[in-house]
C-alpha cells in the first residue's frame, strides 16, 4: 500500500489518496484476472496507470507528444560546469543535487508533462524495467525509450530551472 | 567513431542496458578517450541514485488507516 501511495504521489501529487482508493476497488473487482501471484506487482501497478489515466482525463489532461527540441540537446552536467554555482566545492555536481529536498522533486516532477513524467517514474524511481513499462503503458518499446530520453531531459533542464527560481544556487542553501 | 553529442544522446540507454551490442562498443570507445562524456556517464549515475533515493516515503497515518479501512470493507462485500 506505502508502495502504491508513493508511486501515486509521484504521478499525480496531492490526488494521490483518490487514486489509489480507486485503484483498491478495482483491483477488488477485477481479482480473479490477476494469473499469477508473482505477477501481482506489475498488475497492481497498471490498474493503477489507467486509474492515473482516468484521472487526467477527467482533468483535461490530453496526452500527447509536445515539441521539445531545444530540450533533447540540455545537459545539466555542462550547464553545472559552465555555470559553476559552488566555486568552493571540489564536487559541484554533487553538491548540486544535494540543495534538493523530497517537496523540491515532488513539485519539479509535477511540472514534466505526464507523457513524460509517467516513463521515468516508473523506470527510475519504482524500479521496472523499460521493457516491463513498455507492456504496462501498451507502446512500443523505441516509443517508450524516447519518451523516457525526453523525460530525463526535462527532469535535467527542470532541476536548473527549479534551482535559479528557489535560490538554491548559493552556497549553503542546501536542504 | 560518434561525437559527444551522439555519445551523451545514448548513456543513460547505456546505463539502463538497452542499446545494441555494437552500439555499446562504440560508446565505449568514445568513453576510452572523452573525459567530458566520462564525467556525463558518472553525473548520469549520480543523477539516477539521486532519482532513486528520492522514491521512497513512508505513508502518512491518517492515510494508511483510511486505505486498510477501504481493504477491510472490500473484504466484507
Amino acid at each position: 500500500m506505502a508502495r502504491l501511495h508513493a508511486l501515486a504521489r509521484r504521478l499525480v501529487g496531492g490526488d494521490a489518496e483518490d487514486v489509489v482508493q480507486e485503484c483498491l476497488f478495482r483491483a477488488y473487482r477485477s481479482f480473479s484476472q490477476l494469473e499469477s501471484q508473482e505477477a501481482g506487482r506489475e498488475w497492481l501497478t497498471s490498474i493503477l496507470l489507467n486509474c492515473c489515466r482516468d484521472h487526467w482525463r477527467a482533468r483535461g489532461r490530453r496526452l500527447e507528444e509536445v515539441e521539445l527540441d531545444e530540450v533533447d540537446d540540455f545537459s545539466l552536467f555542462r550547464k553545472i560546469a559552465d555555470e559553476d554555482p559552488f566555486p568552493y566545492s571540489d564536487s559541484v555536481h554533487v553538491d548540486f543535487l544535494h540543495q534538493f529536498g523530497g517537496e523540491d522533486v515532488r513539485a519539479i516532477l509535477a511540472s514534466l508533462p505526464e507523457l513524460y513524467r509517467v516513463p521515468l517514474v516508473l523506470v527510475h524511481m519504482a524500479g521496472y524495467h523499460v521493457k516491463e513499462v513498455a507492456f504496462m503503458l501498451e507502446v512500443p518499446l523505441g516509443t517508450m525509450l524516447a519518451r523516457l530520453h525526453r523525460g530525463r531531459k526535462l527532469f535535467e533542464r527542470e532541476l536548473w530551472t527549479y534551482a535559479e527560481q528557489h535560490s538554491l544556487l548559493k552556497e549553503g542553501a542546501g536542504r | 567513431m560518434i561525437s559527444c553529442s551522439e555519445a551523451v544522446k545514448q548513456l543513460w540507454d547505456y546505463l539502463d542496458g538497452v542499446v545494441e551490442e555494437s552500439q555499446r562498443e562504440v560508446i565505449e570507445e568514445h568513453l576510452g578517450f572523452c573525459r567530458r562524456c566520462c564525467g556525463e556517464l558518472e553525473f548520469a549515475e549520480e543523477l539516477r541514485g539521486f532519482l532513486t533515493s528520492h522514491a521512497e516515503e513512508d505513508l502518512p497515518p491518517d492515510v494508511r488507516s483510511r486505505l486498510t479501512a477501504t481493504l477491510e470493507e472490500l473484504g466484507r462485500t
